[in-house]
């Protein structure tokens, strides 16, 4: 005994007496020469009878608490091909059972919401475009309904149209890639490939109206950048014709096969307390049968106009997420269709020059013209002063974004409630006392993207 | 004011109602912010959606100003509720104690602004890395820049 133990302590110490060394007159045992097999100080009486015979025990019960060298800390990530970017997870594992895990981000931070300050309100849209790049669009449109609150100016009804035709497209290609790289990390291959070959045709569509495939800076303050394309209806009704078709695909591919089923049921449970009481939106909270969804709740941009229903799930497992998606495809869809029938004619930006740039063709012809179009390019507008925060539901959840004006042409604060960052946060619960295997099917039911979660 | 507001607006007569483009904002001193998030979270916003901050500089007499985002999710209303923290040691109530889904949020605005939560499991940073010096969200954190190589063109002539 080293008086190390007792440093710092006011409580007295007791010394504590080896029968056999210090010849006490009544020794308990009979004292062993070997050095090796003393009997250890701290163990309690009723160990030691065991161990000495006097108590037999008919069982070996296995002890509950763990020796340290079994439990182990895994690194995974930040990267691993399967925790979709740079997400890194601390595990720790007893054999192959998962005790704890503590999400480690911050490796794709890249400081968006500073880099907002810097932008003025009409360059903002190309900044968050890039936040979650999955559902570029679907940012675009928190941030715009954001200044638009602030401006108090209401965008024209076919705007409103467009951007809820673009962004329910959006949310059918956000969710294509879920079940790609759902199926992918699970061992299904095949729904990888489909599901890419079909996100391709509405990314074709997107190019041809925003110019881009991904990070549009397509709905802007104002209204959007560009009205559809001609044509537009031919490409939406083919999307629409075909998809039905191809999520039937989908279905017998996964839907009832045997070893999804095996990797998906059970797996990665969380509760509805635990979803609300951890802000977790979207699919993962609808999938433990919470019907909440904000384009119900909070309806925005008119899409209380149009017919859809909220799909929910009942266990809160990795199946039911990844049911929660497909079928809100079919809902998306049924609003892609309704939209496009009721598509209103006039413009798709709002008639206000302090705001939107003016046509190129009036440019030449008016001087006004060709200041406004000068001062939005080099300074910007000016938005009132005061904070607003509007959420949109994003594929992922709630996608909200904070906007605080102090009456310059740049936003004084801009932040966005990004619903990965909080859907990280189910890790943890989902996986505890879970099998090492199961990790990945987790992972990719969350569907976190990490441009989202780090911004 | 819903009926809702309006009950929890009785026990409190220090906070401030406002109301900003729609939407319900209440300001509450830095003291009570504890007790307030419980009342609400009491009468039925069972869901925070969002804890964020604002520094404000020179701006205002307390720096920095907290905001958290408020859901409920059985009346389908929204509130926000905000507190001012001072430019010394600023520090305020954590409210993952009350709805653990504020844990990460309070991390970012710890990591960004340098406000401590009290009570809250696991304060460290999250987005920057863990020996980085300063809050890179507070308006004096420069943008900082990277050197341009050609920026002076020839002259010609």
């Amino acid at each position: 005994m080293t008086d190390e133990k007792t440093l710092g302590t006011d409580e007295p110490t007791t010394e504590i007496v080896d029968v056999w060394v210090a010849g006490t007159e009544e020794a308990q045992f009979q004292p062993t020469t070997e050095p090796d097999q003393e009997i250890g100080v701290d163990e309690s009486d009723e160990r030691l009878s065991e161990q000495f015979g006097t108590v037999i025990e008919d069982d070996y019960v296995f002890d509950d608490e763990v020796q340290d060298d079994e439990r182990m800390i895994v690194n995974m990530g930040p990267q691993h091909p399967s925790t979709h970017g740079v997400l890194r997870l601390q595990i720790e594992l007893e054999g192959e059972i998962i005790r704890r895990t503590k999400p480690i981000i911050g490796y794709l931070h890249t400081g968006m919401e500073k880099t907002a300050e810097q932008l003025t309100f009409g360059q903002g849209p190309t900044n968050v475009t890039r936040m979650d790049y999955l559902a570029p669009l679907h940012c675009e449109l928190a941030y715009s309904l954001a200044v638009e609150n602030l401006l108090d100016i209401e965008v024209p009804e076919r705007a409103s149209a467009i951007r809820i035709l673009m962004t329910e497209l959006n949310r059918i290609a956000s969710h294509l890639v879920a079940l790609a790289t759902n199926g992918m990390d699970i061992g299904a291959l095949s729904m990888m490939l489909y599901g890419f070959r079909e996100r391709e045709s509405i990314l074709a569509f997107f190019e041809k109206t925003t110019g881009l495939r991904m990070n549009h800076n397509y709905i802007r303050p104002g209204g959007v950048a560009a009205d559809l394309a001609p044509g537009w209806k031919d490409d939406v009704s083919a999307i629409l014709t075909d998809f039905p078709g191809r999520l039937d695909q989908y279905d017998d591919l996964l839907k009832e096969n045997p070893i999804w089923l095996a990797r998906t049921r059970g797996i990665g449970v969380i509760s509805q307390e635990e979803a609300i009481a951890f802000s977790i939106t979207g699919p993962i909270l609808r999938a433990t049968g919470v019907d909440w969804d904000l384009r119900k709740a909070f309806p925005y941009s008119g899409i209380e106009k149009y017919e859809f229903d909220v799909v929910t799930g009942e266990n809160g497992d990795v199946y039911d997420r990844y049911r929660v998606r497909v079928l809100e495809i079919v809902e998306s869809l049924k609003i892609v269709e309704q939209v496009m029938d009721t598509m209103p004619k006039g413009d798709y930006r709002v008639d206000d020059r302090k705001v939107t740039p003016p046509p190129r063709a009036r440019i030449d012809e008016s001087m006004e013209a060709l200041i406004h179009h000068f001062k939005l390019f080099t300074e910007g507008f000016k938005v009132p002063a005061g904070e607003t925060y509007v959420a949109v539901e994003s594929p992922r959840g709630e996608l909200g974004c904070y906007l605080v004006s102090d009456g310059e042409a740049n936003p004084y604060r801009m932040h966005t409630r990004a619903p990965s960052f909080y859907n990280l946060q189910s890790l943890p619960i989902t996986m505890a006392d879970s099998l090492m295997a199961d990790t990945v099917a987790t992972i990719a039911s969350m569907d976190p993207v990490m441009g989202d979660v780090d911004r | 004011m819903t009926d809702v507001l309006a009950t929890l607006a009785e026990g409190f007569e220090d906070v401030t109602w406002s109301e900003s483009h729609g939407q319900d904002v209440v300001h509450v001193p830095n003291e009570t912010w504890k007790t307030f998030a419980e009342a609400a979270k009491k009468a039925g916003f069972e869901f925070c959606s969002d804890v964020t901050a604002v520094d404000w500089m020179r701006q205002r007499p307390d720096r920095f100003e907290i905001v958290a985002n408020l859901v409920s999710m059985q009346h389908r209303i929204r509130l926000r509720i905000r507190t001012s923290v001072g430019r010394e040691d600023p520090k305020v109530d954590s409210l993952a104690p009350l709805w653990p889904g504020a844990a990460f949020a309070e991390r970012e605005v710890f990591d960004m602004f340098g406000i401590v939560f009290e009570g809250h499991p696991d304060l460290t940073r999250i987005l920057m890395p863990d020996d980085w010096d300063g809050h890179p969200l507070r308006k004096d954190f420069g943008v900082g820049s990277v050197p341009v190589q050609f920026k002076q063109s020839h002259k010609v002539g």
